[in-house]
């Protein structure tokens, strides 16, 4: 029988470089070369396609920008974008809330099985994942037909944009909270049910608490992915103006029209919600104390 | 239940949240990917073998393979580099850097997609050099390559990093101590335990842009045999309605990369074990 | 309330934590489970708690067949090795914990509970600290927490898995000096497991022995260091030296001397005599603590008072007499 290790401190400020001796110090040239090196690699690959964005969205001037994102057709782009976010993100918490309680609370059989499980999404490309919708709900699929025939649409329409869009995003939630669950162990939980709390009541006062962090960022990655997910939907959605663009898609269409500025005013707004999303994973990484790790 | 658990638990709630989990994981992802192979199934031998092993395919998957392989080895290079210098340096903006390595996790694919090539086009910010020099970027394999470099950016740099940051200055002292220099003791200390999180970044990397449609679409010009890449080869099939061949190709695709993701988990539990007792803290 | 434990058996896997054992508590008293890991001391805690189930056997609160019980019914205050305190919760939440869970119908009014924390807190001695985090506790006062959450529902036992484990040594004497008063003045039956034989012995109404899964004896403190049942017991509470017969067989269990028993002479002395040549002396502090080696080969380990040793003057290399004063042997079956 073991008990969890000492709490880990989530008050911590992010890591910094080991302590520096002359020993194992690289001399400046070195230091200035490689730094020089890799900062000129990222702002090749990343800081200039960003402020292309931008700058391309201006290009034309600010009428044009403003004209492109009040269109008609961009606006019902946003509200599904935003309607994507709105379903898949509190669905999938659900899930990965319900997923990493079952993992780190308990043992069972076939646990591994199920973590690969959820890895899933990840493994797949995009086109895939879409692809799989459309062979069972399409007009052709396994099930589409017999759903057509009751009126039902799922692809070519907003449910099955839903739809794929709620299978690729739904590990982030689970894969954050899982390793902190496990982490946290159940030594507090268990003393919560020695204290007379009912399952729901260790759930709400004790384990969720713990947890709110990792599931904060879980859901910030959750939504950046929602909200700019493509290959998938491009796929099942068919495309139909007005109704079945998401922003991604809406962008993609101006830019095969030639409407290039517009394209990018639009795109431009999708890379202000990166930014955020960037902004906002580093606080709270900073929150939790520790270092970046790769979704 | 009782045949499931291993063991008895007093927390409540298990057979609530597998059940959840469960039914949720069979209702979104086995049914659908059932589906897939039941599909594929359909078609005969014979099909099958002519969807995924046609010219056009095989141009395809040597297209994703080559350039996703280029990619991240490419990542891994300039990853490592990346990781080093900021866990190892400080200089002004060092976070902010660090922050902005993630953008290609935030920022939406076909974003990123039409801003690759609007640069890389002949008459783009930076085409617009490397044309007189002979070098076409924009629909071309190489733009394929640089768009699939963006993409796999973080993964090298994520994985190394905590690596990187774990390291105790004991080991380089040591070898400082016993003669070594400074590049020595990356060759022969450092590298060595950097190594698998080199490889799983590479990998992860490279399984990421096996499958990645949304940035490659824009600037590859899909010009099938050339620059057509296996994604695009599926939708173009949809768009037919040769859901056929598409679901063989996808179906190809899809154990392909399921494979590469097993063969990282494995690797990386094979990593852990290998180093755990290596020095001075484990 | 008393506890009683029949033919309890655990096993986790293939390792048998716990064989058939039984254990009695009575009303108001302050039991040590003593044994080295993988006793399954801690088990056997557990299991009382309710926060493990056994593979056989039953479980009675004052007579009562609470095996059943979930953790919740048991109405058992535990304390766990790391304290478990609800890291986001502040001390005064943490004590409230097990008072504001319960069904509404049972729940205490708010100024209820606020007195009855304070009160505990009070006890305790930390009752300025009720808005601090534990993060912000040093290690015994987070143990303190930890008690006084579990005493805040009224349990009608109190059960602790090494109190004090995870403190240094200063402190750990004073909680156990602390924890000794207080159960003096609550009188609430109380379970303890540890590793530790001075702590068993020293705070301990009756001491339980365990080794492997199985108790190998129970009694009073003094019960079990002077009069031990088995060879384990004596080796477990306290050094110990073993001394043989020059023509015995080296199988054979030999006989069982405390440091403290050993009289060093610079003459022959009585029957029992060997002759040793002394290897160490040092000074630790009150006593002087001399290695010796017989002449055939035995290493042994005596401890003589300072007064002692001004009147033998013990160097290295002297060849002095040793004679077991106090002894023990054990019939024990052989291991082949």
């Amino acid at each position: 029988m073991t008990s969890a290790p000492a709490q880990p401190d989530w008050t911590l400020a992010p890591a910094t470089p080991p302590r520096a001796t002359s020993a194992i110090t690289d001399p400046p040239w070195v230091r200035v070369l490689l730094i020089g090196v890799a900062l000129a690699f990222l702002g090749l690959f990343l800081v200039l396609p960003l402020v292309t964005v931008f700058a391309q969205a201006f290009s034309k001037g600010i009428g044009v920008y403003v004209d492109a994102i009040t269109d008609p057709m961009a606006l019902a782009a946003m509200r599904l974008t935003l309607l994507v976010a709105a379903v898949s993100v509190p669905i999938n918490a659900v899930f990965g809330i319900a997923a990493a309680w079952a993992i780190a609370k308990f043992e069972f059989r076939g646990k591994s099985l199920l973590i690969a499980l959820i890895d899933l999404p990840f493994a797949v490309s995009p086109v895939v994942s879409g692809l799989i919708f459309v062979l069972l709900f399409g007009a052709q699929g396994l099930v589409g037909p017999w759903l057509i025939e009751h009126g039902v649409r799922i692809i070519f329409a907003v449910p099955g944009i839903l739809l794929a869009t709620t299978f690729i995003t739904f590990p982030f939630v689970a894969r954050e909270l899982i390793p902190l669950m496990q982490e946290q162990g159940t030594d507090e939980e268990e003393a919560a049910v020695s204290l007379g709390a009912s399952g729901f009541q260790v759930f709400r006062r004790v384990t969720l608490p713990n947890v709110s962090l990792g599931l904060l960022y879980g859901i910030v990655l959750l939504n950046a992915r929602a909200m700019g997910e493509f290959g998938a939907v491009s796929v099942v959605s068919g495309h139909i103006r007005g109704q079945t663009n998401t922003m991604p898609l809406h962008v993609e269409i101006l830019y095969n029209e030639y409407q290039g500025a517009a394209a990018f005013a639009v795109a431009s707004l999708l890379a202000l919600l990166a930014v955020v999303t960037l902004i906002v994973k580093r606080g709270l990484e900073w929150r939790m104390g520790r270092a970046s790790r790769a979704i | 239940m009782g045949l499931l658990r291993t063991r008895r638990s007093v927390l409540p709630g298990f057979g609530l949240t597998l059940g959840f989990t469960v039914i949720y994981l069979s209702l979104l992802i086995l049914i659908p990917l059932a589906g897939l192979f039941v599909k594929s199934a359909s078609l005969t031998g014979a099909e099958f073998l002519a969807a995924v092993g046609s010219p056009r395919a095989l141009a395809a998957y040597r297209l994703s393979f080559g350039a996703s392989f280029a990619a991240a080895a490419t990542n891994a290079g300039f990853g490592l580099l990346v990781a080093w210098v900021l866990v190892r340096y400080r200089f002004p903006g060092r976070g902010v850097v660090d922050a902005l390595v993630d953008l290609p996790f935030a920022l939406p694919t076909a974003v990123a997609g039409i801003t690759l090539t609007t640069l890389l086009a002949k008459n783009g910010w930076l085409g617009r050099y490397l044309e007189p020099l002979g070098i076409s970027v924009a629909y071309t394999p190489l733009g394929i390559t640089v768009a699939l470099v963006f993409i796999g950016l973080p993964f090298v740099v994520r994985t190394v990093q905590p690596v990187l940051q774990d390291l105790e200055p004991e080991l380089e002292e040591a070898a400082a101590s016993l003669g070594a220099n400074r590049f020595e003791t990356f060759r022969r200390v450092l590298f060595p335990t950097l190594w698998p999180a080199l490889v799983t970044g590479f990998a992860l990397a490279f399984a990421r842009s096996l499958g990645e449609y949304g940035s490659v679409v824009f600037i590859s010009g899909n010009m099938p045999m050339k620059t057509e890449i296996a994604p695009l080869l599926i939708v173009t099939q949809l768009e037919q309605y040769e859901y056929g061949a598409a679901t063989a190709i996808a179906a190809v695709l899809l154990v392909l990369s399921f494979v590469l993701l097993l063969g990282i988990n494995a690797f990386q539990r094979y990593g852990t074990r290998r180093l755990a007792g290596a020095g001075t803290s484990s | 309330m008393s506890i009683e434990a029949h033919s309890i058996t655990k096993s986790f896997g293939t390792f048998e934590a716990l064989r058939s054992v039984n254990l009695d508590v009575k009303e108001g008293e302050l039991v040590a489970l003593l044994g080295p890991s993988g006793s399954g001391k801690t088990t056997l805690l557990r299991i009382i708690a309710g926060l493990e189930f056994a593979d056989a056997g039953n479980v009675l609160f004052d007579g009562e067949d609470a095996t059943e019980r979930s953790a919740r019914d048991r109405r058992v205050g535990f304390v766990f090795q790391h304290y478990a305190l609800f890291r986001h919760m502040s001390v005064f939440e943490n004590v409230a914990f097990g008072l504001r869970v319960r069904p509404r119908r049972d729940r205490p009014a708010k100024r209820e509970i606020d007195e009855r924390v304070h009160e505990l807190l009070r006890l305790v001695q930390l009752d300025g600290m009720s808005q601090r985090l534990p993060s912000q506790l040093s290690g015994g006062q987070r143990q303190r927490v930890a008690l006084a959450r579990a005493l805040a529902v009224r349990p009608r036992v109190l059960l602790l898995d090494e109190p004090f484990g995870a403190l240094d040594s200063r402190v750990r004497k004073d909680l156990r000096r602390w924890l000794r008063e207080l159960h003096d003045e609550l009188h609430i039956t109380s379970v303890f497991v540890t590793h530790d034989q001075e702590e068993a012995l020293e705070l301990a109404d009756r001491v339980v022995v365990m080794n492997q899964g199985r108790i190998e004896q129970v009694g009073t403190p003094e019960q079990v260091y002077h009069e031990p049942a088995t060879r384990f017991v004596y080796e477990f509470l306290g050094d110990v030296n073993i001394f043989r017969e020059r023509s015995e067989d080296p199988r054979h269990g030999g006989i069982y001397v405390r440091p403290h028993c050993v009289d060093i002479t610079r003459q022959p002395g009585g029957a029992g005599t060997m002759s040793a040549r002394v290897q160490r002396v040092h000074v630790a502090g009150p006593t002087v603590k001399v290695e010796l080696v017989t002449d055939i080969g035995d290493l042994v380990q005596a401890e003589i008072s300072q007064q002692q040793q001004r009147h033998l003057v013990l160097a290295r290399e002297d060849q002095v007499f040793v004679r077991p004063v106090e002894s023990r042997a054990f019939d024990e079956d052989y291991s082949i």
